[in-house]
């Protein structure tokens, strides 16, 4: 089944994702990313790979993989 | 079920601030031009503002256009290169303020080349003066008690002025807001570029999109903002479809 792939070091923690999803598998960590931003962390297990993370995302954090 | 999607060769990780609509707009211009298999064969001219972190965005030729000049410049590489995709990325206050001339020349001559332009409703990059665009009575850093339009005028809506004035090839203005209306996005920059490779003209998309820095809120407040209060004003959809 296809989920969604994050590549945190680019996020900047604006948080459309987590607003966005629909299946709630987004939330925001106090993880510090290189530069500087807070990220999100993704559960797997809940992600239907529906890519709507991929869609809003402006910094290109996800992808969706099989 | 879902298809697999990655984030295309193209582009790159950009420097927007965070939660900018411009990532939106630089990911789907990266999608269209790969999936037209002209990713090797595009120009950009870029404007003044934060439409300059393209430079960050992508993966392609570019020309730094003086503000406001990017049309002109576009008009230019499309003469000297013929069979390259040439497109302008533009702010709103760079493409309608101090590029008006150019903007409106270029429609009016119905120059085979793409038009994208931001409207944020500010000047982004200078920290939010009032521009064109700006709604009336929005407060930004040159209209303190919010924007007086019997001294400013009314907020310009360019997609109209250039459908039906002149006769452009594709004009439509979409929005970075719901996934919904970003995959419409696409298929707008989608006809542009087409426009342009079966040499029909002149096309503009308008992009409405936040400003989440200097309208002082939350990416999320201010993508409401951008729906509630503004797109009302700025009508989404297809002003001149190609071939009418
Ligand atoms: C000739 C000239 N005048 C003024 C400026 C200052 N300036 C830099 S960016 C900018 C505004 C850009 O606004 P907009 O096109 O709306 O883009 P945004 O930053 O909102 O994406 C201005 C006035 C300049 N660089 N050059
Ligand atoms: S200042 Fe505004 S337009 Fe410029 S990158 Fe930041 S949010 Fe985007």
């Amino acid at each position: 089944m296809a989920k969604a792939k994050t590549d945190v070091e680019r996020c900047k923690a604006c948080g459309l994702c987590m607003h966005n999803c629909k299946k709630g598998a987004l939330t925001m960590t106090d993880h510090i990313n290189s530069r500087g931003y807070k990220t999100i962390l993704l559960d797997e297990e809940t992600c239907i790979g529906c890519g709507i993370c991929y869609t809003v995302c402006p910094d290109g954090v996800f992808e969706i993989v099989e | 079920m879902a298809k697999t999607k990655k984030i295309p060769n193209l582009c790159n990780y950009a420097m927007f601030c965070a939660g900018c609509g411009h990532g939106v707009l630089v990911r789907l211009i990266c999608e269209c031009l790969e999936e037209l298999g002209q990713e090797k064969n595009v120009i950009a001219a870029i404007g003044v503002g934060c439409s300059c972190h393209l430079k960050s965005g992508i993966n392609c030729d570019l020309v730094q256009s003086p503000h406001g000049r990017a049309a002109a410049v576009a008009t230019g590489i499309r003469r000297a290169e013929p069979d390259k995709i040439v497109f302008t990325y533009q702010g709103d206050g760079d493409a309608y303020n101090i590029g008006l001339a150019e903007t409106l020349n270029a429609a009016y001559r119905n120059e085979n080349i793409c038009v994208f332009t931001v409207n944020n409703g500010n000047f982004g990059m200078t920290g939010g003066q009032m521009a064109w665009t700006t709604m009336p009575g929005q407060k930004t850093a040159t209209s303190p008690r919010g924007r007086n339009i019997e001294l400013t005028g009314i907020p310009i809506k360019i997609p109209e002025l250039v459908s039906y004035s002149f006769k452009p090839a594709y004009v439509a203005r979409g929005a970075v807001t719901t996934p919904a209306e970003i995959k419409r996005l696409k298929g707008y920059i989608m006809n542009a570029f087409q426009a342009q490779m079966n040499k029909e003209g002149y096309s503009l998309v308008e992009v409405m999109s936040t400003c989440p820095t200097n309208w002082g809120m939350d990416p999320i407040v201010a993508q409401k903002r951008l729906i509630e209060d503004v797109i009302p004003y700025y009508e989404l959809g297809e002003f001149k479809k190609r071939g009418e």
